[in-house]
C-alpha cells in the first residue's frame, strides 16, 4: 500500500515568475471563484486536510537570497528557494538558520529539495527547538499575497520590531491558508565550532525523558535531547547535543556528564556521528518502519510524555521522543480512523495536541488531522483566516473542514 | 497643550455614566469599581505622561469570569474599554478616555503553577516582570525578556506590547518565551490559546495578539517560558574614538561566532551624563562606549572575553575595563542601567524606540545628529547595538512648549530616518498613541487595512483600546469599509 501522498486532484500547475504575478493568479481565482492549492516543491504534500482545488499555484519559481548581512544575523529568500541554499550561502559566512528546520521528506517519501515557503508554511521545526525557538520564532518578516490578492509586508529585516500587529507569526504554521508566502526573513546564528552528542543506554522512556528533562535545566545549553527506544539488540538511547566553541564544548561536556553519570553508562559520539544522528531525527527518521503504518506527532509538556506514551502503549508500532520529551512521534499501524479513538483522549487528558502527520488521502479527509478546537477558538480562527482569505480561495480546508 | 489627538468622548456614552458604573458594580464587588474622581486620577496616565485623560470609571477584577463579565457588559453596552497592566507603557498604550473604562489586572498577580522540569510557569498576568523572576530564582532559574520597567510592568502589558529588554540578543523578546494565554475576548468568552506544550495547534492566534497592544482582547494568565540561570555573567567595557569603529567591532565580534547576551552603545553626550550620575569609571575620552556580556563558566568567560577584547583592540578600541569582581560588573552596568534617570537629572527628554540594521548606526547616529541641531536640541544616544534597537534620547524642556513641539518634530524625523535606513517605527516600546500617526512611514494603506481586518475579527465592535495603533483619519473609514 502506498500513500500517494501529493494525488491531491490539481489538473493544472501554475509557477509565477515573480510576486506580481502571484498576485495576478489569485486574483483571478478570486474572480472566477476557484480556489487554489498553494505548494512549494510538494516535498511535505500529505500535510494536513486535502484540498480540493482544480488549480494549484506553486512558488518553487520564486527563487534567489535577496539579503544576506551575516554581521547582522539576517537572511532574506524568497519562498521558493530551496532550504539548502539558503542554508550553504549561509554556510559560507559561518552562519546557519537560529532555527533546525525539520524535513519531512522520509516522512512522506517524496523527493526534491523543500523549499522556504514550504518550511514556513509548516512551522517545521527540528530538534534545536528545544532551546532555540522554532521557525516561527526565527521567522523576522515576512512578504505574501493575501487571499484578497493583495500584496502585503510584515515584520522586517530587524531582530527587534513591535510596529504593527505581528501577522508574521499568523503566517508562519498557517499551511498557505491565510495568504502565499514569497519572501522570508530569519534570523540567523554563528555556526558552532564543533558539536558531540552524549548518549546514555538503556533507560526505559520515564528514565529517559526525567534524563533529558534533567539536561535542559543545567546551564550547558543543551541544543537537542531525544530519547529513542530500544529496538532489537540495540538499547534504549537518550541522546543530547551539545553545540559550541571546541574548548567550552570539552567543559560542558564533562560538566553534563557529571551532572547525569548516575543514570547510566555514557558515551560521546564524534562530530560526524553526531551530525548523522541528529539529521536522522530532525526527519522523524528513527520512527520509520513499513511504510504505509500511520503516524502521529504529539506536543504535551515533558513532564507529562512519558506517562502518555505507557497509555497508548497498545497501539503504538514505534515511538520516540524530541524536545526534551515535549515532542512525541507515534506510529500505529493502519486503521479506519487512524487510532484517532485512542490518541486524541490520550492527549488532551495529558493537555497535549495531535496531528495525523501520515495517512492516506482518505482517511486524512475523515478523520480531523489537526487538533480539534474549542468552539471559540475555532471561531476566532475561521474569523481571522477569512480576514485574510474572505472567499476562501486558498487551501481552503487545509486546517479545517469547511 | 500637546500634538497627539485622541477622539473627543462620545457624548451618549458620558450622559449613561451612572448606569454604566452600576452595572460594573453588579459585577465586580467592593473596592474592584473605581469611581471618584481622586481615585481614578490614578489611571489618567501611563510612561507618557504629557498624556492624560480621565477615564469613565476603573474596573480591577479579581477574576478571569470577572473580567469576562465586564468585557460582556460593555461589549453590550458599546462602552470602550482601555486594558491596563502597570500604566509604564512609553507610547500612551495605557492611555484611557473619557468614554471608555479601564480594565486593569493589578488584583491578579499570582503565580499558579511553576513545573522546572519542563522549564514552564503559569502566572495570573498582573504579576510583574521582576516577580516572575523572584519566584523562581531560588530554584536557579529565571524568566528572560527584562523591560527596563521590569520592577514595575505586568507580563499583561509585556504581552500586550511584546516587550525586549537588554538580553534579548540571546534570549528573545516576549514572543519567544511566551507558550500559552487564558484569553478573554470583547464578548466574554474565555479562550485557551497554546498550553504548555512547546508548539500549539492552528493558526499560530498567540503569536498575533502578543503585541497586539490590548486591541484584541485580555489575557488573565499565560504560561511562561523559564530558564536555568547561567553558571556566571561578565561584563567588559570598551571605549572608542568613534561610534563607526565601535560599530565595526560589534559587527566583527557578532561575525566571529560569538553572539553575547548583551551588547550596548552609547554615545559620547550618554556617556558624560550617564558618568556625572554614577560615576561608574565610562572613559569620558571616548566618542563612543560597548558594554558586552558573556555567560559561562569562568574558564569559559574568561577564554570568550579575550577573543572579544581582541577583535576590539583590532577595531581600534582605546580602553577596555573587564569586571573582575561582581562589584566590578555592577559599576559597568551601573551607569547603563540609570542612563534614563541620569538623562532626567539634567533635563526633560523624549525616548526614541525605532531598530535599525546595525550596519547603518554610523550614517543614522549622523543623521540623527542633524535632525536635532536644526531644532536647537541636544541628543544621546543608547543603542542595544546587538539588535539594532536605537533609543535616541531627546533633550527638551517640559516648560516651554515650543521645546516639546521641536523634541516631539525631530523624535518624527528620527523615526522616519530609521525606516528609510530598512529599521522600523518602535523596537520595544509599542506604537501606542505616540506613533500612530507614523505608521503610514512604514505600512501602506493595504498593510494598515489587513491589520485592521485582524483586529476585527477579534473585535468587531472596535472598542478594545480603540484609538491606538492606527492612524486616527484612517481608522474609521477603514473600519466602516472593512466591516
Amino acid at each position: 500500500m502506498t500513500f500517494q501522498v501529493s494525488q491531491e486532484a490539481t489538473s493544472d500547475v501554475v509557477s509565477p515568475l515573480d510576486e506580481a504575478g502571484v498576485g495576478a493568479i489569485v486574483l483571478d481565482a478570486i474572480e472566477r471563484k476557484a480556489p487554489l492549492a498553494i505548494r512549494g516543491a510538494g516535498t511535505r504534500a500529505g500535510l494536513g486536510r486535502p484540498v480540493q482545488a482544480a488549480r494549484a499555484l506553486s512558488t518553487e519559481r520564486l527563487t534567489g537570497v535577496t539579503l544576506l548581512e551575516p554581521s547582522e544575523l539576517v537572511v532574506s529568500a524568497r519562498a521558493g528557494t530551496p532550504v539548502a541554499e539558503v542554508e550553504a550561502a549561509l554556510a559560507e559566512k559561518g552562519q546557519r538558520l537560529a532555527f533546525e528546520p525539520f524535513d519531512h521528506r522520509p516522512l512522506y517519501g517524496t523527493s526534491g529539495e523543500p523549499t522556504i515557503g514550504g518550511l514556513v508554511a509548516a512551522n517545521a521545526s527540528g530538534p534545536r527547538r528545544v532551546i532555540a525557538g522554532a521557525a516561527r520564532d526565527a521567522l523576522i518578516g515576512v512578504r505574501m499575497v493575501t487571499g484578497r490578492g493583495e500584496i502585503i509586508r510584515s515584520g522586517g529585516r530587524v531582530m527587534k520590531n513591535v510596529t504593527g500587529y505581528d501577522l508574521v507569526k499568523l503566517a508562519a504554521g498557517s499551511h498557505g491558508t491565510i495568504g502565499v508566502l514569497t519572501e522570508a526573513t530569519f534570523k540567523t546564528l554563528p555556526m558552532p565550532e564543533s558539536e558531540t552528542t552524549l548518549v546514555l543506554e538503556g533507560l526505559d522512556d520515564a528514565a529517559g525523558v526525567a534524563a533529558l528533562c534533567a539536561a535542559m535545566v543545567t546551564p550547558f545549553e543543551v541544543t537537542g535531547a531525544a530519547y529513542l527506544p530500544a529496538r532489537g539488540d540495540t538499547p534504549s538511547c537518550t541522546c543530547l547535543r551539545l553545540e559550541n566553541f571546541e574548548s567550552q564544548l570539552r567543559y560542558r561536556t564533562a560538566a553534563l556528564e557529571k551532572a547525569l553519570g548516575h543514570r547510566g553508562p555514557t558515551n560521546r559520539l564524534d562530530v560526524p556521528t553526531s551530525r548523522a544522528l541528529w539529521r536522522e531525527i530532525a526527519a522523524a527518521a528513527p520512527l520509520l518502519g513499513p511504510e504505509r503504518r500511520m503516524i502521529w506527532r504529539i506536543s504535551a509538556a515533558p513532564t507529562r510524555a512519558a506517562e502518555l506514551v505507557a497509555k497508548l502503549r497498545p497501539v503504538i508500532a514505534s515511538h520516540f521522543y524530541d524536545w526534551s520529551g515535549g515532542l512525541v512521534w507515534i506510529a500505529v499501524e493502519p486503521a479506519e480512523d487512524a487510532c484517532a479513538g485512542v490518541v486524541r483522549p490520550a492527549v488532551q487528558a495529558a493537555r497535549g495536541h495531535a496531528t495525523l502527520i501520515r495517512a492516506p488521502l482518505a482517511t486524512r479527509a475523515a478523520v480531523e488531522v489537526f487538533e480539534p478546537q474549542a468552539p471559540a477558538l475555532a471561531r476566532l480562527t475561521r474569523a481571522v483566516t477569512a480576514a485574510f482569505d474572505p472567499e476562501g480561495v486558498l487551501n481552503p480546508g487545509r486546517m479545517h473542514a469547511l | 497643550m500637546t500634538g497627539i489627538a485622541m477622539p473627543a468622548a462620545d457624548p451618549r456614552i458620558l450622559a449613561r455614566r451612572d448606569e454604566i458604573v452600576a452595572g460594573l458594580r453588579a459585577l465586580v464587588p467592593g473596592e474592584g469599581v473605581i469611581v471618584s474622581e481622586d481615585e481614578r486620577r490614578a489611571f489618567e496616565t501611563d510612561a507618557l505622561t504629557a498624556y492624560r485623560r480621565m477615564p469613565l470609571a476603573v474596573v480591577l477584577p479579581s477574576t478571569t469570569e470577572q473580567v469576562a463579565a465586564v468585557l460582556a457588559f460593555c461589549d453590550r453596552e458599546g462602552v470602550p474599554v482601555v486594558p491596563r497592566g502597570a500604566g509604564t507603557s512609553l507610547a500612551g498604550g495605557a492611555l484611557p478616555q473619557e468614554d471608555a473604562v479601564v480594565i486593569g489586572v493589578s488584583k491578579m498577580a499570582r503565580v499558579l503553577d511553576v513545573d522546572l522540569a519542563s522549564r514552564t510557569m503559569r502566572v495570573q498576568t498582573g504579576i510583574t516582570n521582576l516577580g516572575v523572576s523572584a519566584a523562581i530564582a531560588h530554584e536557579g532559574f529565571f524568566y528572560a525578556p527584562d523591560p527596563s520597567s521590569q520592577l514595575a510592568c505586568t507580563i499583561a502589558g509585556n504581552i500586550a506590547m511584546n516587550s525586549g529588554g537588554a538580553h534579548c540578543l540571546k534570549y528573545g523578546v516576549t514572543t519567544n518565551n511566551l507558550m500559552g494565554v487564558t484569553f478573554v475576548t470583547m464578548r466574554g468568552e474565555i479562550v485557551e490559546i497554546g498550553g504548555d506544550a512547546m508548539d500549539a495547534p492552528g493558526l499560530d492566534l498567540l503569536g498575533v495578539i502578543c503585541g497586539s497592544e490590548g486591541q484584541f482582547g485580555m489575557v488573565t494568565e499565560a504560561t511562561l517560558r523559564i530558564l536555568p540561570m547561567a553558571e556566571g555573567a561578565r561584563p567588559i567595557l570598551f571605549g572608542f574614538e568613534t561610534s563607526e569603529a565601535a560599530g565595526a567591532a560589534v559587527a566583527a565580534v557578532l561575525g566571529a561566532g560569538i553572539v553575547p547576551v548583551a551588547i550596548e552603545f552609547m554615545d559620547k553626550i550618554a556617556i558624560d551624563i550617564c558618568e556625572d550620575f554614577a560615576h561608574a569609571g565610562y572613559p569620558r575620552d571616548a566618542g563612543a562606549l560597548l558594554i558586552v556580556e558573556v555567560e559561562g563558566s569562568k574558564v569559559e568567560l574568561d577564554e570568550q572575553l579575550a577573543r572579544i577584547e581582541a577583535i576590539a583592540r583590532q577595531h581600534g578600541a582605546t580602553s577596555s575595563r573587564q569586571a573582575s569582581t561582581a562589584a566590578e560588573a555592577a559599576a559597568i552596568w551601573k551607569g547603563r542601567k540609570s542612563a534614563f534617570g541620569a538623562m532626567g537629572r539634567i533635563s526633560d527628554y523624549i525616548c526614541m524606540d525605532g531598530t535599525i540594521p546595525t550596519g547603518r548606526l554610523p550614517e543614522v547616529l549622523h543623521r540623527i545628529t542633524e535632525i536635532c541641531d536644526a531644532q536647537g536640541l541636544k541628543v544621546a544616544n543608547i543603542f542595544h547595538a546587538g539588535d539594532g534597537n536605537l533609543h535616541p534620547l531627546v533633550l527638551y524642556d517640559m516648560n516651554d512648549p515650543v521645546s516639546l513641539a521641536k523634541a516631539e518634530e525631530a523624535g518624527e524625523e528620527i523615526l522616519r530616518a530609521c525606516v528609510e535606513v530598512g529599521g522600523c517605527l518602535t523596537g520595544e516600546h509599542g506604537v501606542g498613541i505616540e506613533k500612530r500617526e507614523l505608521m503610514t512611514v512604514q505600512f501602506t494603506h493595504v498593510e494598515l487595512a489587513q491589520m485592521m481586518r485582524v483586529k476585527q475579527a477579534f473585535d468587531p465592535n472596535w472598542l478594545m483600546n480603540p484609538a491606538k495603533v492606527f492612524p486616527l483619519e484612517m481608522r474609521f473609514p477603514s473600519h466602516k469599509a472593512a466591516a
